[in-house]
């Protein structure tokens, strides 16, 4: 299942208008993403651990998201060292461990870092549907922003009749070969979900229907304007202008 | 059946036919009736087109033939089920259908502000329908983690909040357990609509309606024949001789 573990808090930044945290959030990311000098990255990840300190966030929730990333980014460190070629660090039988490659790889790796918990904690600390609701008053098509909200929604639904389907199919003996039989059975069981699926679309649009939906979606979350949202962005380009400097006296 | 009845029906259907693409027709010149302040229940074997017939009053199936008419008005474009959909409420036998929203509060105010009402007025009327059913705690609750039972009880919070004047009822009871039931019940009672009620439980239908239909052969009939019969019951110290209440 799905949670939300960060969407429910008090803190800071759980009660900056939504908007204002999206755009810092990509703003940050796209000066962290630039930058290559080791100073500013490791700035970088500093103010992206003191804004998950703001949010007043579970540790160790945050490091099991981190976790997920940076098995993504042990990938890199696996073949960037000894592909990316230049001076020779060190030789380990055959292989050779290159300078370059080392340094890209720490690179990629606090970028991604620092980037992720910038995310985790001014995205991750506001539900879906405030997302949603979110692009949406960014300017994004009210069409999309449907697709976003209503496939959170109904992602359970599918992966709920998944289920049920595989039991039906398990019950029943069925044990995954390398035999027609079996390319069949899975191929019934993703099309009766493409089916069950589209039925259930349909449905649901009738529901909505009954209740006078007219294609506008209104949204309850309310964040009064307040000085402190200017203040939260402020902060945000400033320390984001900060790094970016870094990166310019440092390394030109 | 009190003097109300004696008033303009709220729903009239005349001559009603609907068939699924390439089937059979469901309903075929279906005649009924609603009058205000009438409680209907629809006992029907499965397949006989009792939820056909309900989204046919809805304008979710367009009918081929007859003539709807709701609160005396003529309904025929997609425009008058608009102003229908507003005045009647459908709960739906599957409530995952029901709802979509990711808090049961969003849920609850999706009719209203639907309906033009402000934020301010739809959280109000939500919060009030949420509290007459005893679910004021869940406001915040995600709908997708809700109990079977709770999910039912929420998508008939999420019709009465748009303050419809008729409920049709599609297998309320379906999969509640007694206790959820025993509540239902208790609220259906109590509030004061118009309603026609699917269900396959004689009993839930003569505590909660005044009359009782079926459908046969795509028609609608009223089922008035009484007759005696008695109940074989067992428990513990049958056989000394009691009375039961």
């Amino acid at each position: 299942m799905l949670q939300e573990p960060f969407a429910v808090g008090n803190s800071f930044i759980h009660r900056i208008d939504p908007r204002f945290r999206l755009i810092s959030a990509l703003l940050y990311s796209i000066v962290v993403a630039i930058l290559y000098g080791f100073y500013p990255l490791i700035a970088s990840v500093v103010i992206s651990g003191l804004l998950i300190r703001t949010a007043g966030l579970n540790g160790k929730a945050v490091l099991k998201r981190l976790a997920l990333v940076n098995g993504f980014v042990l990938i890199f460190w696996l073949i960037l060292p000894f592909t990316a070629k230049g001076n020779i660090l060190y030789t380990i039988g055959f292989l050779n461990i290159y300078e370059p490659g080392v340094v890209l790889a720490l690179q990629v790796t606090l970028k991604s870092n620092a980037i992720v918990m910038a995310f985790i904690a001014m995205v991750s600390t506001m539900s879906f549907s405030t997302l949603g609701h979110t692009l949406n008053s960014l300017g994004l098509p009210q069409k999309f922003v449907f697709l976003f909200v209503l496939t959170y929604r109904y992602i359970f639904v599918i992966e709920q009749e998944y289920k049920k389907i595989w039991r039906s199919i398990k019950i029943r003996g069925f044990s995954p070969k390398t035999t027609i039989h079996c390319y069949k059975t899975y191929a019934y069981m993703i099309g009766m979900i493409f089916v069950r699926a589209s039925a259930r679309a349909d449905r649901v649009y009738r529901a909505m229907l009954c209740r006078g939906f007219d294609g506008c979606f209104y949204t309850l979350s309310e964040f009064p304007s307040s000085s402190r949202n200017w203040l939260f962005l402020v902060m945000m380009i400033f320390l984001s202008a900060f790094i970016l400097l870094m990166e310019f006296c440092f390394y030109g | 059946m009190d003097d109300s009845v004696s008033t303009d029906p709220i729903i009239q259907l005349s001559g009603i036919s609907y068939s699924y693409p390439g089937e059979s027709p469901v309903l075929k010149d279906l005649s009924f009736a609603l009058h205000k302040g009438e409680r209907i229940g629809l006992l029907a074997p499965n397949g006989s087109g009792k939820t056909t017939l309900f989204h046919v009053i809805m304008g979710l199936l367009a009918v081929s033939e007859g003539n709807i008419q709701i609160f005396g008005r003529n309904i025929e474009s997609e425009k008058d089920f608009v102003w229908v959909r507003r005045k009647i409420g459908l709960l739906f036998q599957d409530a995952d259908d029901q709802l979509f929203s990711p808090t049961v509060l969003d849920d609850v105010a999706f009719g209203p502000l639907n309906m033009g009402k402000s934020k301010k007025e739809a959280l109000f009327i939500s919060r009030k329908v949420l509290s007459f059913l005893g679910l004021s705690s869940f406001e915040e609750r995600i709908t997708f983690k809700l109990s079977g039972g709770e999910k039912k009880l929420v998508s008939l919070a999420t019709i009465l909040s748009m303050e419809p004047e008729v409920l049709l009822l599609d297998e309320p009871l379906n999969g509640l357990d007694n206790k959820t039931r025993i509540k239902l019940i208790g609220v259906l009672n109590s509030i004061d609509v118009s309603c026609v009620v699917i269900s396959h439980d004689i009993d839930f239908l003569l505590d909660c309606t005044d009359t009782i239909y079926t459908l046969r052969d795509g028609g609608i009939e009223k089922d008035t024949t009484v007759y005696v019969h008695s109940h074989d019951h067992a428990h513990m110290l049958g056989h000394v001789p009691h009375q039961h209440e």
